[in-house]
């Protein structure tokens, strides 16, 4: 009976170690698409709406 | 003894609950990334027109690279390059920055894969993106 309850503890403390080193992907693409928003400012951009027609379009398209 | 073992376990469980709470998002306000992210937004304004003419791609690393130079006007050749390198120093240091902030460098490799497909998955329309060593145009 001991064993088993031993057993079991070290079952839980090695979820512990795996959870702890999961890299939690969800968590980056979140990460990732608040600073990517930020550098270009898309998301700004997107949400003012004004700001994001007109600049963009005519030196741009020239360069083609 | 079996109260004490089970209650041992209890809190084992609560500690694998506080640390899965705490892995659940990533740390990305620190001084270290606001200052890579302040510098590459203002390097933005000047790398924005390299990718619409196609003179700079990005990569499938998560950086990106002069992949075509004649789009660039010889005069302008060499401050193109320099523009790329200083960008690909704060990609990588940002890359790093976040992993070490949470507490794991060893992510570095994967918040690198992430971002790469994010920039990637996130450029505007007529700019150049590599993916299984090919070059597409989004």
């Amino acid at each position: 009976m001991k064993k088993l309850w031993i057993a079991f503890a070290g079952l839980a403390l090695s979820a512990c170690v795996t959870i702890n080193i999961y890299f939690p992907a969800a968590a980056a693409e979140k990460a990732a698409d608040k600073i990517i928003e930020e550098v270009w400012q898309t998301q700004k951009a997107d949400k003012s709406g004004q700001k994001a027609d007109k600049p963009a379009e005519p030196a741009e398209k020239e360069q083609k | 003894m079996m109260k004490n073992v089970f209650g041992f376990i209890v809190s084992l469980f609560a500690l694998v609950f506080a640390l899965n709470a705490s892995a659940a998002d990533l740390d990305i306000n620190t001084p270290g990334v606001n200052a890579i992210k302040q510098s590459m937004q203002a390097r933005h304004a000047q790398l924005a027109p390299l990718y619409a003419s196609g003179a700079v791609g990005l990569t499938s690393d998560g950086l990106v690279t002069l992949r075509d130079a004649d789009a660039v006007p010889l005069a302008q050749r060499q401050s193109a390059n320099a523009l790329v390198a200083a960008e690909n120093r704060d990609r990588n240091a940002l890359y790093a920055e976040i992993a070490n902030a949470n507490g794991h460098p060893e992510w570095e490799g994967e918040i690198r894969s992430t971002f790469a497909q994010r920039w990637i998955q996130r450029a505007q329309p007529g700019w150049w993106v590599q993916s299984g060593g090919g070059w597409s145009q989004k």
